[in-house]
């Protein structure tokens, strides 16, 4: 299920509307994810406080849509761009690649929820295959 | 058995009870059609469904939607035993319409987007974990007929 242009075009002019929103989102979408799938929160361990809007969320928020902004900025290859953050997931995080999964539907039901109407079902497929490539490069290095 | 909390209970009764079943139900199935083009395969008689605005726009999809989620009203109204209540679904799904118990999955994933947009920042993370455990139980019980 490769992108094709026409996916990369709809990702790249749907992140240029949200982008000013993508802090509220990334920390939204992760504690979404905390609370509907606690089994998640076997990462975090390290935390303080893992509920949605604290602190450590809002910032490790901050930084996953970052990332994720990134990604769009080299789409036309995941697999290279993300290259450091695969070894990261890979040999330092070892983060259940399923778990890209379960992230990956926790930022789409933020996404509806703050983008209602712009958030056709044209974009969902675009940002779901978009979201779905950039597991699959942040898991290249696994194994 | 499963075993609900008073805040699920309350929050699935509610999310229903406030819910519009004949809009929610034609958006999230074609929505799950245009998401994944592969549930087409169990619609080859529905006509015409190959953007998203024509699969939004045909009725053979929003009267199929109103069904299911009539369907799924059973479910809400019989919380304490939706395995039993939908033992004939799963049959019927498997051994009639032959539909592969993922795609359950996929529609029940669109359905929580719909329901998200439209429920706004009252969808929150509780909420939502409440409404994705009653998919789940939903959608494993569709499935246990199979064999």
């Amino acid at each position: 299920m490769s992108l094709t242009a026409k996916d990369k075009s709809v990702v790249k002019a749907f992140w240029g509307k949200i982008s000013g929103k993508a802090d509220v989102i990334g920390a939204e979408a992760l504690g979404r994810m905390l609370t509907a799938y606690p089994q998640t929160k076997t990462y975090f361990s390290h935390w303080a406080d893992l509920s949605p809007g604290s602190a450590p969320v809002k910032k490790h928020g901050t930084v996953i849509m970052g990332a994720i902004g990134n990604a769009v900025g080299v789409i036309d290859d995941l697999v290279g761009g993300l290259s450091a953050l695969s070894d990261l997931h890979a040999f330092k995080l070892r983060v259940d690649p399923g778990n890209f999964k379960i992230l990956s539907h926790n930022i789409l039901v933020t996404l509806a929820i703050h983008f209602p109407g712009d958030f056709t079902p044209e974009v969902h497929i675009a940002v779901d295959k978009f979201l779905a490539a950039l597991s699959a490069a942040l898991a290249d290095k696994y194994r | 058995m499963v075993e609900w909390t008073d805040f699920e209970r309350a929050t699935i009764q509610s999310i229903f009870s406030k819910m519009d079943y004949d809009d929610v139900g034609p958006a999230a199935l074609s929505r799950c059609l245009v998401v994944y083009p592969w549930t087409q395969r169990y619609f080859g008689n529905f006509g015409n469904l190959y953007n998203a605005t024509v699969t939004a726009g045909n009725p053979m999809v929003a009267a199929h939607g109103k069904t299911v989620l009539r369907g799924l009203d059973r479910a809400v109204k019989n919380l304490d035993d939706i395995k039993a209540t939908y033992a004939e679904l799963s049959v019927l799904h498997s051994e009639k319409l032959h539909v592969d118990p993922d795609n359950f999955r996929l529609l029940a994933d669109c359905l929580t987007i719909v329901v998200a947009a439209r429920m706004g920042a009252d969808f929150t993370a509780d909420v939502q974990g409440a409404f994705q455990k009653f998919l789940a139980v939903v959608v494993s019980s569709l499935g246990r007929q199979y064999h």
